[in-house]
C-alpha cells in the first residue's frame, strides 16, 4: 500500500495531496484530480475497487472510492457527488488547494486474478466512478482480458457519467458497451432506454458463462435484479463480485460503522462475491 | 531468595528437557503450569499467549495492614484511580488519600475502558498554518480494584486496537497504564461465571485477592514484577499450605454465590446463527428506547465517530473522537441518507449478534465479560440476559428437556 504507513508514521497520518483539476461530470458529480506533495508517493500498489479517506480540517473526513487504476501513478482520481457537508466544502476548493489523505483501504478486486477471462461490467448511477478504476486498467492491459461487456444505467442522459470516455473506449473495441437510461427526458438518447437490467439480451448469446466474471457496482437497490440476470447467464457465484457501500469513519477496523455481521467492509470489503452474500446476512 | 531460586532451576531443567524433546514453548508453557500450585483459570486461551509472562508468575502475600502503606508508594509512580463511591454509584476517580478508596463494590458505571478509549478525545489539531496530531502525555496512569470482568474487556479492546492494525491513540493510552487489579464478590446481576470470565490470567500489573487479613497478590506483567521488587518489604513468598486451603475455599465459596446464569452461553453463538430470523429480535426491538446506555456502559463497546470542531474565532479548530453506538438512530447512514439499519430492531440485532457470535470468529471470544452493567442500567430491561433466555428458550420450549 503506498499512502498508507511508512517507518515512524502512525496508521491515522494523512498525506497532503494538491488538486491538479477538477471537472463538472454532471450537475452534481465532479471529477478530481490529485498529486501528493510528497513526490515520493507513487501509487501503484492498490486495485481497483479499493478506497481512500479524504481529510478537510474543519469539516471533517469522508470515504471515496478510487476512480483511476492502478496503472497509471502520477496522480490519484476521484468523481465525487455533492450530497453532504464534507462534499459541499470540497466543491468549493479550487485548482491548487490542498487535501489530506490517507488509504488506499479495503479489498478490490483481484484485476490480475482475472486474466484470460471475459469480463462483465454492470455499473449504476454513481457505480461507474469505483468501475473506471476498472474499465481504465482494461484499458491498460486490454491484452490480459478476453471479451469485456460494459452495462451502463443512468437515471437520465444528463445523468451519465464518462459518457464520452466509454464511447471512445467501445469505438476503439477495448468493450463492448451497452448504455441505457431509466427515462429519456431529452428525446435525443441514441441508445436504449430501460433499467439496466433490460440491457442483458443484447449480450446473452455471446457469454460463456464457465470464463466470465460480472463486475457490480450501482445503488443497493440494483445488486438484486442484476444478481438474478447474472445467475440466469449461469454465471459460478464466486465470479459475481460487486462492490458496496457502508458508513465508515476510520477504515481500519477499528470505529465499527461499516460492521457487517462479524466482518468489516472497510477490512474484507467492500468487494464481495455473491458466494460471500448468499453467506453473510444484510450484506444486500 | 532460597524458594526463588529452586524454583528458576526448575524451570532452567524444564527448558532443557523441553529442548531436547524439540517441544514447542506453548506446550512448555503448559507443563510448567503443571508445577505451579495456583492455576487462576480453568483454561488459558492461546491467542495471547505471552512466554515472558510466565517466567513472571510470581504469588506474594501481603499483610493488609501494609496495604496503605503500598498504596502511598504506587501513588509516586503516577496518577492513582480508583473505585470511589459518590452519589451512590461507585466509578474510577482519581485518588489523594487511601481512605477514599472503596473496593468493596460489584461494579462502575463505567469501566476502565475511560481510560484507554476516553468518551471523547482529540486526535488532531489544526489552525491556518497546519495540523498537529494530539497524543496524551507520557503521564503514568495507574487504575487500582479493576475487577477480573474489566481486565477481560481491556483484553478485548488490546485485540481489537493492537491486534491488526494498531491504533497509536490507543496504544498510547494503553502503554501508559498500570492495571492492578482487585477480587470481587458476585451479586445478582453478575453472570461473568457463566461467560467464563471470573477468574483472569493475564492482562494485568498486579492482582490482589482478598482472603481475610491478608492480600494474595499475583504478578502478571514485567511492569508488575518491578511494583512488586520495590515493595519488596511488604510482601512475602512464605504462603502456607493452610493459606492455600483457605484461597481454595474462597474461590469455591465465591463460585457458589453467582445466583444469575445465562443459558448454555457455550452454544449462544450457533443458536443465535441458526435461528437467524428469531422473533427475539423483533420483540426486544420494539422495546428498546435507542438510548445508547449499553454502549456507554458496556467494558468493551468501543464504535466511535469523528467529527471536526472549530472553535469561536473561526482560525482554528480540532478533530475529535466520540464513542458511538450501534443502536442510535443513523449508525449506519450513508451520503445520501440512505439507511443499512433505519430501526431499532436491526441495530439492536447487530448489538448483540456482534457480541455474542460474530467477536469469536474475529478474535476465538466473544465480546461479553459477564459484568452485568447492562443488566443493571438499561432501563426497559434488554441485555445479555434477558436476550440470551430469550434466544434459548425460543429454541427450546421445554428448558428442563435440553439440560
Amino acid at each position: 500500500m503506498a499512502i498508507t504507513t511508512r517507518e515512524g508514521e502512525h496508521a491515522y497520518a494523512t498525506k497532503p495531496a494538491k488538486i491538479l483539476a477538477m471537472k463538472d461530470l454532471t450537475e452534481d458529480t465532479r471529477y478530481f484530480k490529485f498529486k501528493f506533495l510528497d513526490e515520493s508517493i507513487v501509487e501503484e500498489n492498490y486495485k481497483p475497487g479499493q478506497f481512500a479517506i479524504m481529510s478537510l480540517p474543519g469539516v471533517g473526513e469522508a470515504v471515496f472510492s478510487i476512480s483511476s487504476p492502478p496503472t497509471r501513478t502520477d496522480f490519484i482520481e476521484f468523481g465525487v457527488r455533492k450530497v453532504g457537508s464534507f462534499t459541499e466544502a470540497l466543491f468549493k476548493l479550487k485548482v491548487g488547494d490542498i487535501v489530506h489523505l490517507r488509504g488506499p483501504y479495503g479489498d478490490g478486486f483481484n484485476m490480475e486474478s482475472l486474466g484470460g477471462r471475459d469480463l462483465i461490467i454492470v455499473s449504476g448511477g454513481l457505480g461507474a466512478i469505483p468501475l473506471r478504476s476498472v474499465l481504465l486498467y482494461v484499458e491498460d492491459r486490454r491484452e490480459e482480458f478476453n471479451q469485456v461487456f460494459f452495462l451502463n444505467g443512468a437515471r437520465s442522459p444528463a445523468d451519465m457519467l464518462y459518457r464520452a470516455d466509454i464511447i471512445a473506449m467501445a469505438q476503439r473495441g477495448i468493450i463492448e458497451s451497452h448504455l441505457s437510461v431509466d427515462k429519456d427526458d431529452t428525446g435525443e438518447w441514441p441508445y436504449h432506454e430501460g433499467v439496466v437490467t433490460t440491457l442483458f439480451p443484447k449480450i446473452t448469446d455471446r457469454v460463456v458463462s464457465e470464463k466470465t466474471t460480472a463486475i457490480i457496482c450501482g445503488p443497493p437497490i440494483m445488486y438484486k435484479y442484476v444478481i438474478q440476470e447474472l445467475l440466469k447467464l449461469k454465471i459460478p457465484k464466486d465470479q459475481i463480485l460487486m462492490t458496496l457501500e457502508r458508513r465508515m469513519k476510520c477504515g481500519q477496523g477499528h470505529c465499527g460503522h461499516c460492521a457487517i455481521g462479524g466482518r468489516y467492509t472497510c477490512l474484507e470489503g467492500p468487494v464481495f462475491t455473491y458466494y460471500d452474500v448468499q453467506h453473510i446476512k444484510e450484506l444486500i | 531468595m532460597c524458594q526463588k531460586f529452586t524454583q528458576i532451576s526448575t524451570f532452567l531443567k524444564i527448558l532443557q528437557i523441553s529442548k531436547i524433546l524439540e517441544l514447542n514453548s506453548k506446550l512448555l508453557y503448559y507443563i510448567s503450569l503443571k508445577f505451579s500450585i495456583f492455576r487462576r483459570y480453568p483454561y488459558r486461551l492461546p491467542y495471547k499467549y505471552n512466554f515472558k509472562n510466565s517466567l513472571d508468575m510470581k504469588t506474594y502475600k501481603m499483610s493488609k495492614d501494609r496495604f496503605p502503606e503500598f498504596i502511598e508508594q504506587i501513588k509516586t509512580k503516577g496518577q492513582l484511580y480508583g473505585p470511589v463511591k459518590g452519589n451512590g454509584k461507585y466509578s474510577f476517580e482519581k485518588i489523594e488519600k487511601f481512605e477514599d478508596l472503596d473496593f468493596d463494590y460489584q461494579r462502575t458505571v463505567i469501566g476502565p475502558k475511560k481510560f484507554l478509549t476516553p468518551p471523547r478525545y482529540q486526535t488532531l489539531r489544526y489552525d491556518k498554518s497546519g495540523q498537529t496530531d494530539v497524543f496524551v502525555s507520557d503521564e503514568t496512569q495507574i487504575v487500582i480494584g479493576v475487577h477480573p470482568c474489566d481486565i477481560h474487556g481491556i483484553n478485548i479492546l488490546d485485540r481489537l486496537f493492537l491486534g491488526n492494525i494498531k491504533d497509536p491513540y490507543y496504544e498510547k493510552r494503553r502503554n501508559n497504564l498500570i492495571i492492578i487489579g482487585h477480587s470481587c464478590l458476585p451479586d445478582e446481576n453478575c453472570v461473568c461465571k457463566s461467560t467464563g470470565t471470573d477468574m483472569v490470567e493475564d492482562g494485568f500489573d498486579l492482582f490482589f485477592t482478598e482472603l481475610g487479613e491478608h492480600y494474595l497478590v499475583w504478578v502478571g506483567s514485567d511492569k508488575g514484577l518491578s511494583i512488586a521488587i520495590e515493595a519488596e518489604d511488604m510482601l512475602t513468598e512464605e504462603i502456607s499450605e493452610d493459606e492455600i486451603q483457605e484461597y481454595v475455599r474462597w474461590q469455591q465459596r465465591r463460585s457458589e454465590m453467582f445466583k444469575s446464569e445465562i443459558p448454555s452461553f457455550k452454544y449462544l453463538a450457533d443458536i443465535i446463527h441458526l435461528h437467524y430470523d428469531s422473533k427475539v429480535w423483533e420483540q426486544f426491538g420494539e422495546k428498546c428506547l435507542s438510548c445508547g446506555i449499553c454502549s456507554i456502559v458496556c467494558p468493551t463497546c468501543n464504535c466511535f465517530n469523528v467529527e471536526d470542531r472549530i472553535s469561536m474565532n473561526t482560525e482554528d479548530g480540532f478533530r475529535e473522537r466520540i464513542l458511538d453506538s450501534c443502536t442510535l438512530p443513523y449508525y449506519s447512514m450513508v451520503a445520501g441518507d440512505h439507511d443499512f439499519r433505519p430501526d431499532r430492531t436491526s441495530r439492536l440485532k447487530l448489538y448483540y449478534t456482534h457480541k455474542l457470535k460474530e467477536y469469536i470468529g474475529r478474535w476465538g471470544q466473544p465480546s461479553c465479560v459477564g459484568c452485568g452493567r447492562c443488566i443493571t442500567y438499561c432501563p426497559v430491561g434488554i441485555n445479555v440476559l434477558t436476550v440470551s433466555t430469550a434466544l434459548y428458550e425460543e429454541v427450546c420450549e421445554k428448558p428442563e428437556a435440553c439440560e
